[in-house]
């Protein structure tokens, strides 16, 4: 070694040791003490509506770099924080007061936990002295989301703040991401202390208990899916939000390309394969490509009732490497049935998902770009001979046989709609599946997607392709109505020179409506476009399906006068100073998009559909691949 | 089947609701909970014992390893570990019973902690098995009150 390293070396080694040390700051009110710490872990926006008891943070916000933006109602403020949260991958934060401030967060918090979103959720809590009394505005918020956070910390000593804030902040963000609250009663943030700034390495000391970061396959499991991969026939790749988490895009490409398997993913994994590559399979489960699901468990004629045998025609997977996915019930209908004939490997970086819903014959703990860039390294070595052809022709077929359509259907011809809405007008009846389609070409498929929940966000995951990780946001496994406006929200304030839509249906989009004054008053150009069916699309399938199509309070409009389109979007967001259009016939589509894509400012569409349109293909909750209606 | 699990957690706030949480959130009951501080003051163990399908077990302890707090977690199998519990038992006695009480509190090695005109207050430690079988020797005398610690186990190994 030269000297001159060594002396590099030498240098290089002492800030180090110097970083080991905590460092000590000159005294401070907690208060200010936990917006340096937001500061110091690069927090860049707050949502946060202030209340007494959170109020003394609002007042050192007014000091700080950090952007404050103060939605209408705290749920908003916290699906905006996961839209910018999960849009970046690090940590959204958004902050209530006590009781019914902090109960208000409570829907987004179980919200990240299910979807893995790293999001920091900070309450105003009453003093200390009051905690327990049945207080003005007191919650015990920790006790209400014990079962929804990955950890929750309530603050009862001033000097535990800087500590607390960046264990928050590691927590939520490592290993399988989720939500950490954080309760901070009124007097710890009034109380002055020195802050003593901990380093990352004394964090992770502390947190003795948390080693899954940490976690790595172990390498003869990888060598076991190599041996799985060259003996397969009909290997399939299942991926869910695992990918887009551990930032694995680029390494499931290669190993996809190199291995020849086609890729099928999750509604969380969207985009993290292009859905635009010819080894796509697009996405799987309930609403999914008919041919993905073949692809996985075999091809099944359609049966006439659920006790009727499975008559199969073609054969699935005899492969699943099911990477970074939990086998939600959504994917799979009936567990045991799921991809029955293949091997199924299963890579998680959380060992519970392992054998939960679906028993795994390779079970492997690990985080999966790490797997993934290990398998490429072992494919880079010894590369694979098997092109699949034969299977691969198959799923040509399949996709031929199936893809994704629509047509005007004669329920739909005969509907209340077109007797309402379209008279003299029928052949101009806008399906929501258009309007989709037509925005992902007018804006070239580059766009940020948030949706809400029900037919319009399957719809959103069928008819637009995803190219690229975290381009879809959306509420999968809570399944949350009222998320796709907030949560576009902070998709454009993370990404403001991007184009960022909210597809969204007229019952989700009402439940935070209020959210409009947010994005006009920050000047957040978030775009909407309601796909206005004036009912609960989503239920309404199932009535029509299981229900004889009985109506159980599933009609948004106006009972007194059915022909109204009922609420006018058009004067309510007007009345925010938002811009709207209503849009009723097919002519008149494109242009309003292309009206909506070209304003430098919030933008809402208001797109009247028929509500007697059924999302296809479908896999009636529990059911098989024999009960999957697919034609249209 | 009954499972003994032992949880190593760290000594810090709400880490006892959280890993009770995820039984109740189940729908299981902890049969028996004992919770006291190990050789290392930042840590206690707790003996949960509870009863279940396997598979649910196996996904209850996962998720115990996944809560920050907790540092280890065991489920124990028959004969990987020693078990102890100890029960004060307050029986009723009269100058008739007295004598045949002591006499069997003597065959138990068990120990007579309190004496009142009118009760006996005997604890007994030892597994599970000797306990039941010293508690049902008394019944007939009339037991007044009874508190166990519940399960408390370590691993042979």
């Amino acid at each position: 070694m030269s000297k001159t390293t060594e002396t590099a070396k030498a240098k290089a080694a002492k800030p180090t040791a110097t970083k080991q040390r905590a460092e000590v700051g000159s005294a401070m009110f907690g208060r200010d003490i936990l917006v340096e710490a937001l500061e110091r872990e690069g927090c860049e926006v707050i949502f946060a509506y202030p209340g007494g008891a959170s109020m003394e943070i609002h007042q050192s916000l007014t000091k700080s770099k950090i952007r404050t933006i103060l939605p209408r109602h705290e749920q908003g403020g916290s699906f905006a924080a996961e839209g910018y949260a999960r849009s970046t991958g690090r940590a959204g934060v958004c902050m209530g007061t006590s009781g019914p401030g902090a109960t208000n967060l409570v829907t987004a918090i179980a919200d990240a936990y299910m979807d893995s979103c790293p999001l920091i959720a900070i309450t105003g809590q009453v003093n200390q002295n009051m905690i327990g009394r049945g207080a003005f505005q007191e919650t015990d918020i920790i006790g209400v989301t014990l079962p929804i956070v990955k950890h929750s910390y309530l603050i009862t000593d001033v000097n535990d703040i800087p500590r607390i804030v960046k264990e928050a902040f590691y927590i939520a963000q490592s290993g399988r991401p989720g939500p950490v609250v954080i309760d901070i009663p009124k007097n710890v943030q009034q109380q002055k202390t020195q802050p003593v700034w901990p380093t990352f390495e004394q964090i992770k000391k502390g947190l003795r208990g948390y080693t899954q970061p940490d976690l790595r396959a172990d390498e003869l499991a990888l060598n076991e899916i190599m041996g799985l991969i060259e003996k397969s026939e009909r290997p399939v790749l299942y991926c869910g939000g695992g990918i887009i988490t551990s930032d694995a895009a680029a390494e499931l490409k290669k190993f996809a390309e190199a291995t020849n398997i086609p890729v099928t993913t999750t509604i969380m994994g969207m985009g993290g394969f292009p859905e635009t590559h010819p080894l796509s399979l697009r996405w799987l489960g309930m609403h999914g490509a008919a041919y993905a699901n073949w692809a996985v468990s075999g091809e099944f004629e359609l049966r006439k009732s659920f006790d009727a045998p499975m008559v199969k025609l073609k054969d699935g997977a005899d492969l699943l490497l099911a990477f970074g996915v939990r086998f939600d019930d959504r994917v799979t209908g009936k567990f045991e049935e799921f991809c029955k004939s293949g091997t199924i490997v299963h890579v998680d970086i959380d060992a519970s998902e392992l054998n939960k819903n679906r028993k795994a014959h390779l079970p492997i703990v690990g985080d999966i770009k790490d797997t993934l860039t290990r398998l490429n390294a072992m494919l880079a070595k010894r590369p694979l001979t098997k092109k699949h052809t034969p299977w691969l022709a198959q799923i040509e077929e399949w996709k031929k046989k199936a893809p994704f359509a629509y047509a005007v259907t004669p329920e739909i011809a005969n509907s209340d709609h077109m007797k309402d809405h379209m008279k003299g007008q029928e052949d101009q009846v806008i399906l929501q599946q258009m309007v989709i389609e037509a925005l992902y070409e007018l804006t070239n498929g580059d766009a940020y997607i948030t949706t809400g929940v029900g037919q319009h966000q399957m719809w959103a995951g069928q008819w637009y392709k995803y190219k690229f990780p975290r381009q879809l946001i959306t509420s999968a496994g809570l399944g949350a109505m009222g998320f796709g406006y907030p949560a576009a929200l902070g998709v454009k304030v993370a990404h403001p020179d991007k184009q960022v839509v909210d597809i969204d249906g007229d019952g989700s989009f009402l439940m935070n409506v209020q959210e409009l004054a947010t994005a006009h008053v920050e000047k957040i150009a978030a775009k909407a476009i309601i796909l206005n069916n004036q009912h609960l699309g989503m239920v309404v399938q199932w009535e029509d399906n299981f229900y004889a199509g009985n109506r159980g309070h599933t009609y948004l409009g106006n009972p007194d006068d059915r022909a109204q389109v009922y609420p006018d979007y058009v004067r309510v967001c007007n009345s925010f100073n938002v811009k709207c259009e209503r849009v009723m016939y097919r002519k008149d589509l494109r242009p309003a998009i292309q009206r909506m894509l070209d304003a430098d400012e919030p933008y809402v569409l208001d797109v009247v559909v028929p509500y007697s349109e059924h999302v296809m293909p479908f896999i009636p909750a529990g059911r098989t691949l024999a009960d999957m209606k697919w034609k249209v | 089947m009954r499972h003994t699990i032992s949880v190593l957690v760290e000594n810090k706030f709400g880490a006892l609701t959280r890993i009770a949480g995820l039984f109740s959130g189940r729908g299981y009951n902890i049969d028996t909970l004992n919770v006291a501080p190990t050789h290392d003051a930042t840590a206690s163990r707790m003996t949960i014992v509870t009863h279940g399908d396997e598979a649910t077990l196996e996904q209850v302890c996962k998720q115990l390893r996944k809560l920050t707090d907790v540092l280890d977690v065991r489920d124990f199998r028959e004969s990987e570990y020693v078990d102890r519990e100890l029960v004060l038992v307050k029986v009723k006695v009269d100058s008739k019973t007295r004598a045949e009480i002591m006499q069997i509190t003597d065959i138990f090695r068990a120990k007579i902690v309190d004496v009142q005109p009118k009760t006996l207050t005997i604890e007994i430690t030892g597994n599970e098995s000797k306990v039941e079988k010293f508690v049902g020797l008394m019944q007939p005398f009339g037991v007044a009150d009874l508190t166990r610690t519940g399960k408390v186990a370590m691993p042979r190994k």
